[in-house]
C-alpha cells in the first residue's frame, strides 16, 4: 500500500507571536517551527498500517526550505521518502491554495490512502486534507480515532460530537483526516536520524496561477471580552447577592 | 440572498444553525436571508415557524443518512439555484467534514471558525482565531463567488435571533448524480449514558475544588434547584466520580448554555475551550489567581462548600 501523509511545518508551542510591520503576518524570522501536532499522529498511523500490511510512507509539505526540517524528521521515524512544494509564500497561505500545490506534486503518485492531520496549529483552517480530495479525486473522512484496511477498502471510526461515533466505509484511494490521540507517537532514534539522511527529499515547484481565496487584512491580539463582577461579603450574603444579579441583571435564572 | 445551511439529525436540528442564522442577521443589512436544511422533516417546519427566512428544504433519499459526498453535491445544487450572495453555517463536525470539500468544488472561499463579523454584505470581513487563539485574525474573502462562513460554536448568540410571522417551507429539488461512496454505520457512543450537554440551556459543572465523590451532591442539589444538568471537568471524570459524558473541555463536550456554574473549577485551557461560549459564566474558587475568573461575569472567591449551600437555599426560597 502507498501512502502519503501531508505535514506541516508551523511555530512551537511556546512561541510568542510577533508581527510584521503591516500586521498581516508573524515575524517567521523570530519564529522557531516544529511539526503540526496532529500531522504526527497521521504519520504514525501511516507508519503503522505500513507495519501491518507493507508499502511505502511518502511525506509530503508545502512551503519554504525550512519545511525540509519537519520532512526529515519524519523520515527520522520511518517515512521512506519526501516531496517539498518549495515555494516560501506557502506558509501564509490559505488552506485551498495549499492544497492545490500539494495535489499538483502528489498527482501522478497514484496513493492508496493520503492521511493528515485533522488541522493545523497555525492558522487552523482545518481544510487543506479535505480540499485536497477533491482535487485529487478521491472520498474522505475526517477526525478518525481508528482506521481499518481490507481488499481496497478503508473503514474508519470518524469521531461526532458529544462522544459520538461512527464506523464510515469507502473505496481507496481515499483521503482521512486524522485526531490526535488516535495512538501513541514514537520518535525517532538515532539509527533512524542516520538513515534519514540518505532518502530522498523530491523537490517540486508550485503551480503556475495559484490565486489567494482568503486574504489576511490584519492580525492583532485578542481582546479580553469580559469584564468580572466579583461579589465580596460573607458566604450567606454573597450567594444571595449573586442569585439577585443572576436573577436581575442577567437574567438567567 | 444569504443562504445558512442548517444542520439536523433524525429531524432535530442542531442547536448551533441558530448561531447560524444569528451570524447571517449580524450580516444581512435588509438582505433576505434563506435557511436551507437537508432533508427537512421536523427541522424544517421547526425553522419555518421561528420566521426567520425563507425554508428550503432539501428532500431526497441520499440525504437521509448524512455523508459528505451526497451533502456536498446536494448543497454546491442548491447554491447554484439560489445565487447566494454568502453561506453560512455552524462551524460543527459535520460542517468541517464537508465545507472544504463544497468551497473546493465551487471554487468559493471558505472562512472557518468565524468569531465575529465586521461590515455587511459583501464588503464584510470575518475574525477568526489563529496560531490557537494567540491571534485574531481579520480575513477578507477574494474573487467573486459566495464566500462559505462557518461560525465558531457559542460566538453568535443562538437567543438573538430575531423571529418574524412563520414562513413557507420551499421543496428544492437538486440532482445527485453520483452514488455516494461513504457507506456509512449508525452512530454509538462509548459512554455509558447518553447526556447532550450541548443542548442544556443551565450547566453547573465541578472541578476539583470538590474534593470527593459524596460531595456531589452538593452540587447536584444547586443544579436542581435551578434546573440544570450537571457537567464536570476532566479529572472528575477521570476519577469516575461522573460519567465521562459529563464531561466539558477539548475532549468531552462543547456546551454554549444562557447560564454556566464552575464550582471548584481551576480553568485550564482544555476546560475552557468547552465552556467559553456560554452567556454568562459563574465562577466560585478558593483560589483569586484561577484562570476561570478571566473568563467568568460573576465571581466568589471562597469555599463553595460555605456559598453554594446558601445559592441553593436562596433559589429555593424565592422559587415558592
Amino acid at each position: 500500500m502507498k501512502i502519503a501523509v501531508c505535514i506541516k511545518q508551523v511555530p512551537t508551542r511556546e512561541w510568542q507571536p510577533r508581527l510584521t510591520d503591516d500586521r498581516t503576518w508573524i515575524r517567521e524570522a523570530d519564529a522557531s517551527f516544529e511539526m503540526n501536532e496532529p500531522d504526527a499522529y497521521a504519520l504514525e498511523e501511516a507508519l503503522r498500517l505500513r507495519e501491518k500490511h507493507g508499502g511505502e510512507v511518502v511525506v509530503c509539505s508545502a512551503g519554504a526550505a525550512r519545511v525540509q526540517q519537519v520532512i526529515r524528521e519524519a523520515l527520522a521515524r520511518g517515512a521512506d521518502r519526501g516531496i517539498h512544494v518549495d515555494d516560501a509564500g506557502l506558509g501564509a497561505a490559505d488552506g485551498f491554495m495549499v492544497a492545490s500545490a500539494l495535489a499538483h506534486a502528489m498527482r501522478d503518485e497514484a496513493f492508496d490512502l493520503v492521511l493528515t492531520g485533522l488541522q493545523s496549529d497555525d492558522q487552523g483552517h482545518a481544510q487543506t486534507g479535505v480540499a485536497l480530495a477533491e482535487l485529487l479525486g478521491i472520498p474522505h473522512s475526517t477526525i478518525i480515532m481508528d482506521v481499518e484496511v481490507s481488499d481496497g477498502r478503508v473503514r474508519v471510526k470518524r469521531e461526532l460530537e458529544g462522544g459520538w461515533f461512527q464506523w464510515v466505509s469507502m473505496p481507496t484511494p481515499a483521503l482521512l483526516t486524522i485526531q490526535s490521540g488516535i495512538n501513541q507517537l514514537r520518535y525517532a532514534t538515532l539509527k533512524g536520524i542516520m538513515a534519514a539522511k540518505k532518502k530522498e527529499i523530491r523537490s517540486v515547484a508550485p503551480p503556475a496561477g495559484l490565486t489567494p481565496g482568503l486574504k489576511i487584512v490584519g492580525l492583532a491580539l485578542p481582546s479580553k471580552s469580559k469584564q468580572t463582577a466579583m461579589i465580596a461579603g460573607p458566604p450567606a450574603q454573597a450567594a444571595a447577592e449573586l442569585v439577585r444579579r443572576l436573577r436581575e441583571e442577567a437574567r438567567v435564572l | 440572498m444569504i443562504l445558512v445551511v442548517a444542520e439536523q439529525r433524525a429531524g432535530a436540528l442542531n442547536r448551533a444553525s441558530w448561531e447560524a442564522v444569528a451570524c447571517a442577521q449580524q450580516l444581512a443589512a435588509g438582505e433576505p436571508i434563506a435557511v436551507l436544511v437537508a432533508g427537512g422533516g421536523d427541522a424544517a417546519r421547526q425553522l419555518a415557524e421561528a420566521g426567520v427566512g425563507e425554508v428550503l428544504a432539501l428532500e431526497d433519499a441520499a440525504l437521509a443518512s448524512y455523508t459528505p459526498d451526497a451533502q456536498v453535491a446536494a448543497v454546491a445544487g442548491a447554491v447554484s439555484q439560489t445565487t447566494p450572495s454568502v453561506v453560512i453555517m455552524a462551524h460543527t463536525y459535520q460542517a468541517r467534514d464537508y465545507a472544504p470539500r463544497l468551497a473546493a468544488r465551487l471554487r468559493v472561499p471558505l472562512v472557518a471558525d468565524v468569531i465575529g463579523v465586521k461590515g455587511s454584505g459583501s464588503g464584510a470581513t470575518f475574525l477568526r482565531p489563529m496560531f490557537q487563539g494567540k491571534l485574531v485574525a481579520e480575513v477578507a474573502p477574494q474573487g467573486t463567488g459566495p464566500a462559505i462562513v462557518t461560525c465558531q460554536i457559542g460566538a453568535f448568540r443562538a437567543d438573538a435571533v430575531a423571529k418574524g410571522a412563520p414562513a413557507t417551507v420551499r421543496r428544492l429539488s437538486v440532482t445527485l448524480d453520483a452514488a455516494s461512496r461513504q457507506t456509512v454505520e449508525p452512530p454509538f457512543q462509548e459512554a455509558r449514558q447518553a447526556v447532550d450537554l450541548g443542548q442544556a440551556e443551565r450547566i453547573v459543572a465541578v472541578g476539583r475544588g470538590i474534593k470527593a465523590q459524596d460531595q456531589i451532591p452538593v452540587a447536584e442539589k444547586l443544579a436542581a434547584a435551578m434546573g440544570a444538568e450537571i457537567a464536570a471537568s476532566r479529572p472528575i471524570c477521570d476519577n469516575g466520580w461522573l460519567p465521562m459524558d459529563r464531561q466539558v473541555g477539548s475532549s468531552g463536550q462543547t456546551v454554549a448554555p444562557k447560564l454556566y456554574v464552575a464550582l471548584g473549577i481551576s480553568g485550564a485551557i482544555q476546560h475552557l475551550v468547552g465552556m467559553k461560549g456560554a452567556r454568562t459564566i459563574v465562577a466560585i474558587n478558593k483560589d483569586p489567581d484561577a484562570p476561570i475568573f478571566e473568563v467568568a461575569d460573576y465571581g466568589i472567591v471562597g469555599d463553595l462548600f460555605d456559598i453554594v449551600p446558601a445559592m441553593t437555599a436562596e433559589i429555593e426560597k424565592q422559587s415558592h
